[in-house]
């Protein structure tokens, strides 16, 4: 057993060059923190960005970020926090749902395309990332995009290396699109309803001119980590304090047919989004498997109650578009879930289960043979010889 | 002049076999053979370069594209996407012994829904069409390139378009949901859907903006957005650039990100101002027009920050619209902006490089010391606040020395602003026009690499051959 941290580009290069003399495979990660999550990766070796961290760049006038893919993301937000601004998907900090203490990277964040609940506004993870230094299973050095806010030169491996879980390649240097943090905000919360009237309610509210930033329905299970004794259904409106006052008026008028909603001051509101984001409001144990499904919004209430009936709970993000659930880890429960987003059209993963299970069971749908093919050819194109987190997202890639 | 591969002798010499195989494809008139009727689509609109192809498709069906594709790819066919023809970049440039598989017959749009905030299309849908599909309930589709009354969905999707309100609302890839594809074999993918977030490779990121060389792009599934209560514009005239765009600077900083920030210079103001007459300040070196949204009391307290902002510059003019008709009218002479420079000059190229934008003013500067050196004028209207520059280089093609003049100052402004730490195009795409340019942004690794991942895609390189990687492999 062999791990590897090296603390720049280069080392990590090295690495991956002698990996891939030596046709051995590489466990690619960060601090580890989402190692609960699809497929588990055994290796004898272990490449490590941790130690490859630091900030490069920060240019508050241009909105633009860049740092090594080791840097921890708390680290980022609080130099951001400094200059009024912010990461504009707002990622989750999964981390407990592994029992992980570290902190996650900003390498693990990328890689794993996890946004949160301001992604239904304003964009993925993905959509932010303006420009990426990468070593592919070669050893090659490879940039994408740049550090300017447009740029549709040449083929976008940016968005191709986001979300891939560092098996095409693995991410030296991320650099980011941040926005200014708003000034202050609120929700609208209404009280009470069930998943089909909340997901209506969202949806008015999104459909409305009020510029809502979140849209969460929490049953009565979930609403109960925020003390609640029956289900919330909030919407965040962030902006300047005049229009967060004048629209969380104007949203409560248009959800009137909804309920009597009152507004949470920012504190409240905040303090919320933090445990929606973190998934803190999931009703989870300590043995149970977690999975995040992503359909058309207007289906969510019905995989919930397909979810619910075959013995899982959780709740609703994105105007009911997410879906994070938690229970047994089944076969009888997975198939249940993943024939329900299968009848809805979406796309589920799992977040979390007993290592074991995540060798024998799919983790997310399987593509259509051609698109299959498709995978594989592009993973040979940047990982010829398969030692880049084998078998990660599918079996056999 | 750029240059183009030779044409395959086995597809020319078997040119009327192959038409007859389409026209076994696709029934009636969707086959065009004959010189006269293939005229139209011998160029796009990078006008000055032309090359009738062997034969246009027109299919109204995903299958008709999918049995045209498994064609071509039996009989090793180059295949040209296009929709409208608007790419400034010659993304649609035909080749001789080239299919051009036009998309504009696929023009329907097949489902809008208000609830998940989503329309699906197929690819031959103006953009503008999209908007005007959902405006009635005060939706919108947010990309806005400057031909959206003319440019379609999959042109849009295949160059990633973006738009002057990209700064709030992001270009192409940040408001799609799914596509339907057709492969080079005949595969027909959907990717993505009506959810947000997908499992395994991000393929709809990947093949937007991949200018038609990894698939055929049938259907597009968009975000729709709710509309804001009202917008407004407002205008400001500066003494310099250099000025103007300290200005554009100290309000991204502000914390306000305004849905439009728009930037001309002193030739553009005045080529504007004599086309549309929209009372912009002819004293002024340069102008911004920055646009807000919101309710009136919103607009007014957003305008009255921007406006202090602006003060503290020492402003020749400014001008905050007052009703939505005055907003108009400071749009109007920018809107105008290509055919106010199309009276002025015979042709132009519009140039669409991209700095940061802390290198504004040095990177103005430089372009104007180039345009006298290389005896052109050129005239500056972009979107400032995501750095997009848009140099319009003036010459007249029937001029050889001119025209060589304007290609190689073209070229040398690209380059710099990758030296300014940019990129050779914002939202035009490469196309034809700045393939070889790309050896000074990627290295030879990089390129392969990219090349590579469209062997994935299309082991033959039948789809829009010639277009983004040089020819030559990049010493």
């Amino acid at each position: 057993m062999s791990f590897a941290a090296p603390n720049d580009e280069a080392g990590i290069a090295a690495v991956i060059r002698d990996a891939y003399a030596a046709r051995a495979p590489l466990l690619v990660q960060g601090r580890g923190t989402k190692s609960a999550m699809l497929r588990p990766v055994q290796t004898a070796r272990t490449l490590s960005t941790r130690k490859c961290d630091g900030i490069s760049l920060y240019s508050p006038g241009e909105l633009v970020f860049s740092a090594r893919a080791g840097t921890v993301v708390s680290e980022i937000e609080t130099v951001l926090a400094g200059a009024g601004q912010q990461m504009i998907a707002e990622p989750p900090d999964l981390s407990w749902l592994s029992g992980a203490t570290a902190q996650q990277t900003l390498g693990g964040i990328v890689a794993t395309n996890l946004s949160g609940p301001r992604r239904i506004a304003a964009g993925a993870v993905r959509d932010h990332v303006l420009g990426v230094r990468a070593v592919n299973g070669t050893g090659e050095t490879i940039h994408s995009g740049g550090r300017v806010l447009k740029n549709v030169t040449g083929l976008d491996l940016c968005k191709l290396l986001a979300g891939s879980h560092g098996t095409l390649a693995v991410l030296t240097e991320i650099t980011f699109k941040v926005l200014p943090a708003p000034e202050t905000s609120c929700s609208v919360v209404l009280h009470g309803l069930e998943p089909p009237a909340a997901v209506a309610a969202l949806a008015a509210a999104m459909g409305s001119p009020f510029g809502v930033s979140g849209a969460a329905h929490l049953p009565p299970t979930a609403a109960a980590r925020l003390g609640a004794d029956q289900s919330l259904t909030l919407a965040r409106i962030e902006d300047f304090a005049a229009s967060v006052a004048y629209r969380g008026e104007k949203l409560c008028g248009a959800l009137r047919d909804f309920g009597c909603a009152e507004i949470w001051p920012a504190e409240a509101s905040c303090a919320a989004w933090a445990s929606i984001r973190d998934a803190h409001v999931l009703p989870a144990d300590p043995d149970q498997a977690v999975w995040r499904i992503s359909v058309r919004p207007s289906r969510g209430p019905g995989v919930l109650a397909a979810a619910r009936a075959a013995g899982a709970d959780g709740y609703l993000d994105w105007a009911g578009g997410l879906l994070m659930l938690a229970g047994p880890a089944s076969e009888t429960l997975h198939a249940a879930l993943t024939d329900a987003v299968r009848q809805a059209g979406g796309m589920w993963l799992v977040l979390r289960a007993p290592a074991a299970w995540r060798t024998g069971a799919a983790m997310v749908p399987a593509e259509p043979p051609p698109l299959a093919a498709i995978t594989r050819r592009v993973k040979a194109a940047l990982d010829p010889a398969g030692i880049l987190n084998p078998g990660r997202i599918f079996a056999g890639v | 002049m750029i240059s183009l591969p030779p044409p395959k002798p086995d597809v020319l010499a078997h040119r009327e076999a192959i038409i007859a195989g389409l026209r076994h494809l696709i029934p009636g008139d969707g086959v065009i053979g004959d010189a006269l009727r293939l005229k139209p689509y011998e160029t796009d609109a990078l006008a000055i370069y032309r090359q009738p192809p062997l034969a246009v498709v027109l299919p109204e069906t995903t299958e008709q594209v999918a049995a045209v594709l498994r064609f071509c790819q039996a009989n090793g066919v180059r295949v040209v996407p296009r929709g409208a023809g608007t790419s400034l970049s010659g993304g649609a440039l035909p080749l001789e012994d080239a299919v051009v598989l036009g998309l504009m017959r696929m023009n329907a749009i097949l489902d809008v829904d208000f609830a998940d905030r989503c329309a699906t299309v197929q690819a031959g849908v103006t953009n503008l069409a999209i908007t005007e599909a959902v405006a009635d309930r005060g939706f919108f589709y947010a990309p806005d390139p400057s031909s959206q009354l003319a440019c379609m969905i999959g042109g849009n999707v295949n160059m990633n378009s973006g738009g002057a309100h990209c700064l709030k609302y992001g270009v192409t890839a940040n408001n799609l949901l799914g596509l339907r594809v057709v492969t080079i074999d005949g595969d027909i993918l959907d990717i993505g859907g009506a959810h947000l977030d997908a499992a395994g490779y991000d393929w709809l990121g990947l093949i937007t903006g991949s200018e038609g060389m990894l698939v055929v792009v049938t259907e597009v599934t968009v975000r729709i957005l709710r509309a804001a209560e009202g917008t407004r514009a407002m205008l400001a005239g500066f003494r310099s650039n250099a000025i103007a765009g300290a200005c554009v600077a100290d309000v991204i900083a502000s914390g306000i990100i305004p849905v439009a920030l728009e930037f001309m210079d002193r030739p553009a103001i005045h080529a504007c101002e004599a086309f549309a007459g929209a009372g912009y300040p002819l004293d002024a070196a340069a102008m911004l027009i920055i646009e807000v949204e919101g309710a009136p009391a919103e607009q007014d307290f957003l305008c009255a920050r921007l406006a202090e902002i602006c003060r503290r510059f020492d402003p020749i003019s400014l001008r905050v619209a007052s009703t939505s008709e005055e907003s108009a009218a400071i749009w109007k002479g920018r809107k105008g902006a290509f055919g106010a420079v199309g009276r002025i000059s015979p042709d132009y190229f519009c140039m669409d490089g991209v700095i940061p934008t802390g290198r504004l003013s040095e990177t103005l500067e430089r372009i104007g010391e180039m345009a006298d050196e290389a005896d052109l004028a050129v005239c500056n209207i972009f979107h400032a606040g995501d750095g997009n520059l848009h140099p319009l280089i003036m010459f007249d093609a029937h001029d050889a020395i001119k025209f060589a003049r304007a290609e190689k100052l073209g070229a040398d402004i690209l380059k710099l602003c990758v030296a300014m730490g940019g990129c050779l195009t914002g939202e035009h795409g490469v196309g034809i026009e700045k393939r070889d340019l790309m050896g000074v942004q990627f290295s030879a690794v990089e390129l392969d690499q990219q090349r590579r991942i469209k062997s994935a895609f299309d082991p033959g390189w039948l789809l829009n051959p010639a277009k983004v990687f040089p020819l030559q492999p990049v010493s």
